[in-house]
């Protein structure tokens, strides 16, 4: 797919929590084809010594408003830069980057799983997967309630279950624990979340024989496999996660679980 | 339009903007972004004798106007470049692509030019004696002059085309390296590699590199680079190419200045993809607004 160097204009910058906010971009020219599981790198601008882009996964592509959307979590000073964008700045994103998630058959049976703002990249995949027929069933996990982002939007998608920490919200709990897991028996599993979420969804996959892939997020520099920082250790050695990825079949990662 | 056009040894430039190994991959990976085949040249990615896997994860930290990397020469050995990366890349790319050879002995260094001599359309050969990211040799032998003068002889006889010589800046006197370089038959010198450096988080108390140290680019450390290259430049006749956070067209003329008659460009390809383009586009207009004829005018042209 061809990359492309964009410049977008915010058309919203809304906080969805303390640590979450989403930026609704616009572009002048028609947006190019995007893939759920694919990412952009982020320049930061305005802030001098933060030299390297931030990657953010794609949450939404809306081609009728020519918008995309990224959901973002303030981890640090990039992306708290991020956060104070107000509508008409101007954003410079590389993009699409990486590989994105494999599309089902439309009668397979899909959870998408995801963490905190791991759900980012599983509201495009489970818009397209109800847009090419399938019917996605989604299951957000996070330590309270607040945190549990564009609850509304997955709803308006599928079936959509909940688990929180401190059961603030659905059921309390880790995702894996979820009862909809120990009742239901999908075809594939597709997970985004931080390392030790994904890595007990891996091991519940391997445990049902479920196909299972996963998003990562390695700490990049170039997003287009040109410096060989995002490594990831898989079955076909050291691979870029920028690359190769973001998306990786859960067997092709060498996971100690 | 300003004449471009330099000259590294028996090797012509277009004009003297390149990529600087390890920030290009092979060159492709930026195809969407530029027209490759308006560089001056594109150095690929480190290859080795054998293949290696490079360093565990995590390699990469950023830091002030800088990062910090340590991949430690990842890639798939020289034959595995010949057979699979060259017929496609050379295919592909018409300007000169250019292999930065890195190596644990003299013996793979040696081994590992000769069979790039063997390629038509690889012109020179960058042998990277400095890189700071891998346990044995890389670094160690460009840390002294007589590491560097064993390593550039042995492969100056079993390397016929353009020999650059890559320097590492961690060391108390580049030039004494440079003239050892140039003494063995390098046609020219390019520096500088990474700076040894070091990321900490506080909140781990951890390093962030699995190799705890690893090196420094990007804008941070150009002026490090600039006088590194003002000083080589006045002590070897051979030509000297500059590098070390060059990220605009002005960063590479005031290399240019100091001495440099080529550049690199190198982290901020990571920034802006299509920077090398803007920065050869922003080189000719420098040139046409001071009204020089030639590229050549302003090498070495700082006035103290």
């Amino acid at each position: 797919m061809k990359k492309y160097i964009a410049n977008l204009t915010v058309v919203e910058n809304r906080p969805l929590n303390d640590t979450m906010f989403l930026t609704r971009l616009k572009g002048e020219t028609p947006l190019p084809e995007m893939r759920p599981g694919q990412f952009a790198e982020v320049r930061v601008d305005n802030e001098a010594d933060i030299l390297l882009r931030r990657p953010i996964s794609i949450n939404f592509v809306d081609y009728d408003k020519n918008e995309l959307w990224l959901l973002i979590q303030k981890a640090g000073r990039g992306t708290r830069r991020l956060s104070m964008l107000k509508a008409g700045d101007c954003l410079n994103l590389v993009m699409p980057l990486g590989n994105g998630f494999t599309m089902p058959a439309p009668e397979e049976r899909c959870i998408l799983i995801g963490g905190g703002v791991g759900v980012a990249p599983l509201l495009y995949l489970g818009h397209e997967i109800k847009r090419h027929g399938g019917k996605p069933v989604f299951l957000l996990g996070a330590r309270t309630e607040s945190l549990i982002a564009e609850l509304d939007l997955f709803q308006s998608l599928g079936d959509t279950y909940v688990t929180t920490e401190d059961g603030s919200m659905g059921e309390k709990g880790f995702v894996t624990g979820h009862s909809i897991l120990q009742n239901t028996r999908f075809d594939r599993i597709y997970t985004c979340g931080p390392q030790p979420m994904m890595k007990s969804v891996v091991k519940y996959a391997s445990a049902t024989d479920t196909d299972c892939e996963v998003s990562l997020e390695n700490r990049m520099a170039c997003g287009i496999g040109a410096c060989l920082c995002c490594v990831e250790k898989t079955t076909e050695g050291h691979i870029c996660v920028c690359k190769e990825g973001p998306v990786f079949n859960s067997k092709k990662l060498l996971w100690q679980i | 339009m300003a004449n471009l056009k330099v000259n590294i040894g028996n090797l012509q430039l277009q004009n003297p903007v390149m990529t600087a190994s390890g920030t290009f991959g092979y060159g492709t990976e930026f195809s969407d972004f530029i027209d490759l085949n308006r560089l001056g040249g594109i150095i690929v990615k480190g290859t080795t004798r054998h293949a290696r896997e490079g360093n565990p994860y995590p390699r990469m930290a950023e830091t002030p106007s800088g990062m910090l990397n340590a991949v430690g020469l990842q890639n798939k050995g020289v034959e595995y470049f010949i057979k699979y990366i060259y017929p496609e890349i050379s295919e592909k790319i018409n300007t000169n692509i250019i292999v930065n050879v890195s190596g644990s002995t003299v013996e793979d260094y040696t081994e590992t030019a000769a069979m790039i001599n063997e390629l038509d359309k690889i012109p020179a050969i960058e042998l990277n004696i400095s890189c700071p990211n891998v346990k044995q040799g890389g670094m160690a032998f460009g840390v002294t002059a007589k590491g560097a003068e064993a390593v550039v002889s042995s492969v100056r006889k079993a390397y016929g085309k353009t020999l650059i010589v890559k320097l590492s800046p961690n060391v108390t006197d580049i030039t004494e390296i440079a003239r050892a370089a140039e003494a063995a038959g390098a046609d020219s010198v390019s520096l500088i590699n990474t700076l040894l450096g070091m990321a900490i988080d506080a909140d781990k108390r951890t390093p962030i590199l699995s190799t705890v140290t690893g090196g420094m680019s990007g804008p941070a450390v150009k002026p490090i680079a600039l006088r590194m290259v003002w000083q080589t430049a006045r002590a070897v006749k051979i030509p000297v190419i500059g590098l070390g956070g060059i990220t605009n067209w002005r960063d590479a003329v005031e290399f240019l200045l100091a001495g440099a008659t080529a550049i690199q460009v190198g982290t901020a390809n990571f920034i802006d993809p299509a920077v090398t383009e803007k920065i050869i586009d922003g080189l000719d207009e420098y040139l046409e607004k001071y009204k020089f004829q030639s590229v050549q005018d302003i090498i070495g042209g700082l006035q103290v």
